[in-house]
């Protein structure tokens, strides 16, 4: 079982760093006997899947966060459950996770399993034949008649085969309020963009960052994201970001937008730069700042931090009409040499569908079930609201990354984060920079 | 003839080397540039596009902030590690108390990996927990230190740290080169009345060019490839103020599935280097040996 070892030593590695990329000096004591522990329990545990069936199964993901890693150990366990191990291979941040995944498929030493993205993400990998077909499973549990919404079997199938698991789904178009900052500053919480722009002096005069940020690409592009399909619609973005409508584009909305996203970043604090988003939701958890735009992940942060939903904190989805944006993860199964692995696969994409597993996972993790059939009493007010917008099909948007490469997705984002970065970045020059990228083919 | 068999024994201890040189260098430029041509995307494929990646990679305007960022770097890295390189070896040579002492701290940067470095230059320099925020908790509210989240100033942000990491090291060299010096040409200077400061710079100086050549060399090679720093100190940012075209190309390959626009920019990183190395190299190894003849 070298390897195995090894393969746990990265991991604590790889945690370990996290912990001081993160640092959070009350939590480390914590966390750091919650590593030791990982650390020893699959020790034990290995010798026993040994006498059983040895269903090894090496999972990459990039869930590093208190809330994250709470939630991908209800797969672990259920796994377990099942007699197998769980070789957890977290890496931080999603680019350097499907980079590593992507890259050991190359190399010929594939992961069991992978996350990505609800996305485009995957495709080159099913075209070029890297990916198991898990239609054998699909087709004998009836997933096309389960999975909810649709759209979602739209991203796994290809020519009549599935070939990924979705596992959850998040919006990313959620605005977290600190009740408390918000009854200090003496101002009504916000229900559009626009209205936080109009309270947002007070916030500050009242003492606190009226907008928190971590001022990454991925989270400016959100925040770009939140902003325009607030103000413009989801049929609007359709036309942007699925049909690449350059007329729609220049009907003088877009430059509104842009001068709307300006104005908010008057309201982020300095230190913004590089800032990872779990610490910016820190900042409002602790009360520093009084809002962050933010996917419905963050809600993980304030559970772990003990707080509860529309006591503590808020939850708002902004604008006149309400969407809830079709994001969140898939895990795919690289092809593999042994034909053992296949099977071990099969079983682990049907453990992952399964409504308890489904409904242990949703709970901890803050984000909806891939099924309507799941038990969500447990889910708290926020996530309700988000149950109920998902069963109104023209309530659900999709997003840039589902119609968009990376390559289309990273250039748009890489527009946004320098806009927001340069205040000498004119608005109508990067208007020509955006139609740029969306004429470019990418 | 003469030429193969001259030295047969060394040449073929050598074979390995030259191999492994021919085809992971030689092959892999090659390989790189023909999928500079394509589409790909996340793998490798052969659908040739032309010199489109090319043009694409020159219309872009991190690309250019990217070449921009790191000429500034590669110009205040060098000769800031030089300058302040050759100082504190001066001043460590003037035979101090405690020599071993200073030496291990000005070096102990350099036992760092850059990753550790960018992170504590990160906290440092962060205006909202790092020393600016101490300033202001001290009372010295004018205290301004905003360079990691300052576009304008945030490359040079980088550079303090690589020049606080690099510095050490070459004082190590130039000390080395400086403790090499015959103790009679110090004796004949003193003798000519000539002040320290002259003497370091126009007749040590000079005789220590090796380890100023060496040095350059080796801080030259970390310029190109300078990634892990800036990885961990700003990730590119504010923006993208601090892209250099390493970190151009790591992006490309794998969180952009790029790879085409990844090789294309390779392949300019590796034709640039050429162009700079190529007149020096020929100097150095033609018009010397020339002199020398």
């Amino acid at each position: 079982m070298l390897v195995l070892q090894v393969k746990r030593f990265i991991d604590l590695i790889s945690k370990t760093f996290y912990l001081i990329l993160n640092f959070k000096g009350r939590k480390i004591m914590k966390k750091f006997f919650s590593i030791l522990l990982t650390l020893f329990i699959p020790l034990s545990f290995t010798n026993a899947s040994k006498a059983g069936g040895h269903m090894e199964a090496e999972v990459i993901h990039w869930w590093v966060s208190g809330g994250e890693q709470a939630a991908i150990s209800k797969f672990a366990e259920a796994w377990q459950d099942m007699g197998g191990t769980w070789i957890d291979t977290a890496i931080t941040g999603g680019e350097n996770a499907r980079g590593t995944t992507v890259n050991r498929i190359i190399g010929g030493n594939p992961p069991t399993a992978a996350q990505f993205n609800i996305s485009k993400q995957f495709v080159d990998l099913v075209e070029q034949g890297q990916l198991q077909s898990l239609e054998e499973v699909a087709s004998a549990e009836g997933w096309r008649d389960f999975i909810y919404p649709p759209e979602l079997i739209e991203t796994c199938e290809f020519e009549g085969e599935f070939y990924c698991v979705p596992v959850n789904i998040h919006s990313a178009q959620w605005m977290w309020i600190n009740n408390e900052v918000f009854e200090k500053a003496g101002v009504p919480k916000p229900n559009t963009i626009q209205d936080f722009i109009a309270v947002a002096p007070q916030i500050q005069d009242a003492g606190f960052i009226p907008l928190a940020l971590g001022g990454q690409p991925w989270q400016e592009g959100l925040m770009f994201d939140v902003v325009a399909s607030s103000t413009l619609g989801f049929p609007h973005m359709a036309k942007l970001y699925r049909d690449k409508d350059v007329e729609a584009f220049r009907d003088g909305k877009m430059e509104m937008v842009l001068q709307t996203y300006r104005d908010l970043n008057k309201f982020i604090d300095e230190g913004a730069p590089g800032r990872l988003w779990n610490d910016a939701t820190a900042m409002v958890v602790e009360g520093k700042a009084a809002m962050q735009i933010m996917g419905d992940w963050a809600r993980g942060e304030f559970a772990v931090a003990g707080k509860e939903a529309k006591v503590d904190y808020d939850c708002v989805i902004p604008g006149k009409e309400k969407y809830v944006a079709l994001g969140g993860d898939v895990f795919v199964f690289p092809k593999n040499s042994d034909p053992k692995v296949k099977e071990i696969q099969l079983k682990m994409a049907s453990m992952m569908v399964n409504p308890t597993v489904q409904a242990n996972f949703n709970n901890a993790k803050g984000s909806l079930p891939m099924r309507l059939d799941v038990d969500t009493s447990a889910a708290d007010a926020c996530m309700q609201m988000g149950l109920e917008l998902i069963q109104q099909p023209s309530a659900i948007m999709r997003e840039n990354d589902d119609w968009n490469s990376p390559a289309f997705t990273s250039a748009w984002e890489d527009i946004i984060s320098e806009f927001r970065n340069d205040p000498n970045y004119s608005v109508s020059a990067a208007m020509d920079d955006l139609e740029a990228v969306l004429t470019s083919g990418l | 003839m003469y030429y193969l068999t001259k030295n047969l024994a060394s040449k073929i201890s050598l074979l390995p080397m030259i191999i492994i040189s021919l085809t992971v260098f030689v092959g892999c430029i090659i390989y790189s540039f023909i999928y500079s041509l394509t589409g790909s995307k996340l793998i490798p494929a052969l659908n040739y596009v032309g010199f489109q990646q090319y043009e694409r990679l020159f219309k872009s305007r991190k690309w250019d902030v990217a070449v921009e960022n790191i000429f500034i770097y590669g110009f205040v890295f060098t000769i800031g590690c030089l300058v302040i390189g050759f100082l504190l070896a001066v001043l460590i040579d003037q035979k101090i108390r405690g020599e071993s002492l200073f030496r291990t701290i000005f070096l102990y940067p350099y036992a760092m990996s850059f990753v550790v470095t960018g992170l504590v230059w990160k906290w440092v320099l962060n205006p909202t927990f790092g020393l600016e925020h101490s300033m202001h908790l001290w009372g010295f509210d004018w205290f301004k230190l905003d360079w990691l989240v300052n576009r304008e100033l945030a490359i040079y942000a980088v550079c303090i740290a690589a020049v606080w990491q690099g510095a050490g090291f070459v004082m190590v060299l130039m000390l080395a080169g400086l403790r090499g010096i015959d103790e009679d040409i110090w004796k004949s200077l003193s003798i000519e009345g000539i002040p320290k400061w002259r003497s370091y710079l126009f007749v040590i100086l000079p005789m220590i060019r090796p380890m100023v050549v060496t040095s350059i060399v080796l801080i030259a090679a970390g310029v190109v490839k300078v990634y892990d720093l800036i990885l961990a100190l700003t990730s590119g940012g504010p923006g993208y103020a601090t892209a250099t075209p390493a970190m151009y190309v790591m992006e490309n390959f794998f969180g952009r599935a790029n790879l085409g626009q990844a090789f294309a920019a390779s392949i300019i990183m590796f034709i640039s280097v050429i162009c700079i190395l190529a007149p020096w190299a020929y100097y150095e190894f033609y018009f010397r040996n020339k002199e020398a003849k």
